[in-house]
């Protein structure tokens, strides 16, 4: 079992809010969105559906849809509600500077 | 008596403690109902004895005319063969015929001298051949004439085909103008007979059409070389040894070699009759299909009366054999038969015929439709009632067959263009009911979603078309396949289906439709759409499927007042450009009117060489396209451009096709070109419910196609302009409406002008004004926006005026960037799957 790392992204300011913006976490495209509410969540940044950019998606409270087909993921899960493969999901906060720090997954 | 029973039972019948269940039939109904009581392990109930008339196994009777035509062998028919009694321990008699049933003892005697006890009895006779009564019919000894046959079973039909192929033989009279008749001489034509068919009816298939598809019907035979003779009474059939004509009533007399009978059927009721049981038109029986007398004899197929009613077809007959089946098993005890609704589609002598229900009018409120194109062989009529489908006769064209007999069966809704059931128009309906479709057929052809994944997900729980939809994704790409797939779930939920409370709200996430929505926006002042969250949706909660709308309408609504939130706007709207398969955009520069000029066609050239675009086209809307642009560099692109967007991604106005027009066609009787200019250049970009493509053709030759666009103008003669809206050539074709001819190019503008607003105003999100214009209909949009009605003209077109007013080309964004990383790539870093890109030519 690995240690956790946190990867600090800089400014939270980076993601307008209600929007989604894709970052490289450790080798890995991860869309982090940060909602209206303040909260931020980061999931795979590509649709397992056809390769589409999730991180121009549209979210709400608790989902983004895939902007090429409109197949919708879990923001807090990254589990599909439309029958496609899991996103995938990175646990991700905002700290006391502002920046965005997410951390690797487990394993 | 004693003795004689005691003598006929077998041996092995004693210590066997199941029931004797004795079937008195070896046709479709008593081998159909037998299967069915195997299938609900009868076989552990039950030691079954079936007794046959004819000495064969059980065949397909509706497949003798393809035996007698040649198309298939007798071997062919065959449903149950001898092997198939043995293999279920049944005990079969063939050839031997019940002669009485003593229902009060429970035996049944036979012409083989045999009595055989049952403890329960299926009475399935079936028909008999009517013969009607004919001097000559018969010989002394009461066998039919040489030459005379019925057409009701194997052996018939082997007599037939013997007889016709005789070479002396060259003329055949078939009496009895009916399904079976006309099949009988189809058939015999085969063998090189020339055929007369005679019928005391009226008209052909009396049974099953009215008098006008009769006789399109008589026509459609004859020309297949029959002749045909109507209203003709057969009274006698001449020869002393064998036939050699027959003598009509007021008709001459036909000399012919060969007389078929098939003047129709009778249920075969002597054995019930003999034997006590209630008999009117047929055997009585009830909802179980027991008998009026003893609860433990049952009777099925075409000698029972059921309500009322005889049935000669095969589809009630397997419906009843379920029911008896479920009932004498007590696999279900409370199953009932309720009677069948009739629908027949078949081939009769090579002319396809529909029929179910009323053959015409019974009531002064009944609606009737008729087409009638006899040259064609062509006949559709339509009996409504309550807006629900009572009868149907087809003849020759059974393209809505499916669709009809659906409709009838299950007392689907009928669209209001009544012309839909009779043709395909072209406008969005299914041509193939939903129960016929194959399980594996592709229903949304974007989505790749079959009939089976449908119904599975309705059988998974989901309740409402909606969210069969959301569950399948059907019906989520161009929108074409979503009459079918509400047909295939209603279908498949057998009427359970939730009526959809959100069908009618704008968006999903906001419980109103669209007049209360706007309302509540007005009254509230809501500018922006999270406000609409915050305020009208269900505990304030944000929707990300309804924001694209709502972004929109208030967009309409507010103009320059709008608040605008990034995060509500699609991808395209937030870079203004139309994402593509591998996450890249295109790029369309406004070309008004699909005009050009040097300069633009080498700024360009001289932008895709830069940026080194993998793929230039033309577009259908007339301007150029350049695909395959990264997020990334698209404000650079169109900076390089100096060129306003063609909004070539949005719902909004898109794009003017025009001609050429007078100023260079020698046919032209209008400017088309500019008018076209002048339209796009009013109205860029507006946004509204779905997209709006427009044409202007310089003559009624319609180059630019304006007939199938959602507003074409179309020039002619005599300075005037023709304005037609609500045309589509996409996933539908619809010709539009002709709203107004009128004189001059401004007349033009403002109509158009004004028609649009009231589209934006009042379609539905994403509803084209293919369904829109139908919808609100064409004779009250000219009263609104032509006449002016409602008294609202002057308020729409200043309500266009103001969002003309607001706008601003989207591509200045590309300077001065509206959000942090508005044009930041969300590609992955690695190269996804590439659309593959073609080299011009």
């Amino acid at each position: 079992m690995n240690a956790t790392t946190d990867l600090r992204l800089g400014p939270i300011e980076q993601i307008p809010i209600g929007e989604g913006r894709a970052f490289d976490v450790f080798g890995e495209q991860v869309a982090i969105f940060r909602l209206r509410s303040g909260r931020v969540y980061a999931v795979g940044a590509v649709c397992p559906h056809r390769g589409g950019p999730i991180a121009d998606g549209q979210i709400d409270g608790s989902i983004v849809l895939c902007p090429l087909h409109l197949n919708a993921f879990e923001l807090s899960t990254g589990c599909s509600t439309t029958g496609q493969p899991d996103l995938g999901s990175w646990p991700v906060a905002v700290d006391d500077n502002g920046d965005i720090l997410v951390r690797s997954r487990a394993g | 008596m004693t003795s004689t029973l005691e003598r006929s039972l077998p041996e092995a019948d004693i210590g066997d403690p199941r029931r004797k269940l004795i079937v008195i039939g070896n046709g479709m109904a008593g081998a159909r109902t037998v299967e069915e009581i195997l299938q609900r392990n009868g076989a552990e109930q039950f030691a079954i004895t079936m007794f046959g008339d004819e000495p064969y196994g059980n065949y397909n009777r509706i497949m003798l005319s393809h035996v007698l035509s040649g198309e298939e062998s007798d071997q062919d028919i065959y449903l149950n063969s001898i092997a198939w009694y043995e293999e279920n321990h049944i005990t079969l008699h063939v050839g031997v015929r019940a002669t009485k049933i003593d229902r009060f003892a429970k035996l049944v005697y036979s012409n083989d001298g045999q009595i055989t006890r049952y403890d329960q009895l299926i009475i399935a006779t079936g028909s008999n051949s009517f013969m009607p009564s004919m001097e000559g019919l018969r010989m002394a000894d009461g066998s039919l004439k040489p030459g005379v046959f019925a057409f009701r079973t194997i052996d018939d039909t082997r007599g037939m085909i013997e007889y016709a192929q005789h070479d002396n033989h060259n003329r055949a009279a078939v009496i009895g103008g009916g399904l079976l008749g006309l099949e009988a001489a189809r058939g015999l034509q085969a063998y090189g007979l020339q055929v007369d068919v005679v019928h005391a009816g009226g008209h052909l298939m009396n049974a099953q059409v009215g008098p006008q598809a009769g006789e399109i019907l008589r026509r459609s035979v004859e020309k297949l070389g029959i002749e045909v003779h109507v209203k003709a009474r057969t009274t006698a059939i001449m020869g002393e040894e064998k036939v050699t004509g027959i003598w009509l009533l007021e008709h001459p007399q036909i000399e012919c070699d060969m007389v078929v009978v098939a003047a129709g059927i009778r249920p075969s009721v002597e054995l019930a009759v003999r034997s006590g049981f209630t008999v009117e038109r047929a055997i009585v029986v009830d909802d179980q299909m027991r008998t009026v007398e003893d609860d433990d004899v049952y009777a099925v197929g075409e000698c029972v009366q059921h309500r009322g009613e005889v049935y000669g077809l095969v589809a009630p007959l397997w419906e009843q054999a379920v029911v008896l089946a479920d009932h004498i098993t007590g696999a279900d005890p409370l199953s009932a038969y309720h009677g069948s609704r009739t629908a027949t589609k078949l081939k009769v002598a090579g002319v396809d015929v529909a029929s179910m229900g009323l053959q015409g009018p019974e009531r002064d409120t009944d609606e009737v439709l008729v087409f009638a194109e006899p040259k064609k062989g062509i006949f559709k009529s339509l009996v409504i009632r309550d807006e629900k489908l009572v009868g149907a006769t087809i003849l020759g064209d059974t393209s809505k067959v499916a669709f009809l007999m659906q409709a009838f069966d299950r007392g689907l809704p009928l669209p209001v263009e009544r012309l839909e059931m009779m043709f395909n128009l072209g406008t969005p309906a299914a041509e193939v009911g939903a129960e016929e479709l194959a399980d594996d057929a592709q229903v949304c052809n974007c989505n790749g979603v079959s009939k089976l994944a449908l119904v599975h997900a309705v059988e998974g729980g989901c309740k409402t078309v909606n969210a069969v939809m959301d569950k399948t994704r059907a019906g989520k790409g161009c929108g074409s396949c979503k009459t079918l797939v509400c047909q295939i779930v209603e279908w498949a939920a057998g009427g359970a289906v939730q009526e959809d409370p959100s069908a009618n709200w704008y968006v999903p996430g906001v419980p109103l439709d669209k007049p209360a929505l706007m309302d509540a926006i007005r009254l509230k002042e809501l500018k922006s759409v999270s406000a609409v969250f915050a305020a009208l949706a269900p505990a304030g909660a944000e929707d990300a499927k309804s924001k694209m709308g709502l972004a929109s309408l208030l967009k309409m609504m507010w103009d320059s007042d709008y608040l605008d939130e990034r995060d509500a706007r699609y991808i395209n709207d937030r870079v203004h450009a139309n994402i593509q398969r591998d996450g890249t955009f295109s790029v369309v520069p406004q070309m008004r009117g699909g005009v050009t000029s040097v300069a633009q066609l080498r700024r360009i050239a001289d932008v895709a060489e830069k940026h080194q675009v993998p793929l230039i086209k033309l577009t259908g809307g007339q301007r150029i396209d350049l695909l395959g642009i990264p997020k990334e560099s698209l404000p650079q692109v169109w900076a390089d451009l100096d060129m306003p967007s063609g909004y070539a991604y949005g719902k909004s106005f898109r794009t003017v096709k025009t001609c050429v027009g007078q100023t260079f066609c020698r046919f032209g009787t209008g400017d088309s070109t500019q008018l076209g200019m002048d339209l796009e250049t009013r109205y860029q970009g507006l946004e509204s419910p779905a997209k709006l493509k427009l044409a202007v053709s310089g003559c009624p030759r319609n180059c630019a196609e304006s007939l199938v666009k959602d507003v074409g103008v179309v020039a002619i003669d005599g300075g005037r302009w023709e304005i037609y809206i609500g045309g589509a050539a996409g996933a539908h074709i619809r010709k539009g409406d002709l709203l107004a001819t009128v004189h001059s190019q401004g007349e033009v503008m403002v109509l158009s002008g004004r028609f649009m607003q009231y589209y934006r105003e009042n379609a539905k999100w994403l509803e084209r004004t293919y369904s829109f214009v139908p919808r609100i209909g064409v004779d009250r949009i000219k009263a609104i926006i032509v006449d002016d009605s409602d008294g609202i003209a002057t308020r729409l077109d200043a309500a266009i005026s103001e969002s003309v007013a607001a706008y601003r080309d989207p591509w200045l964004d590309g300077a001065d960037p509206v959000t942090a990383g508005q044009f930041r790539t969300s590609l992955p870093l690695e190269v996804l799957p590439q659309v593959p890109v073609r080299s011009g030519g």
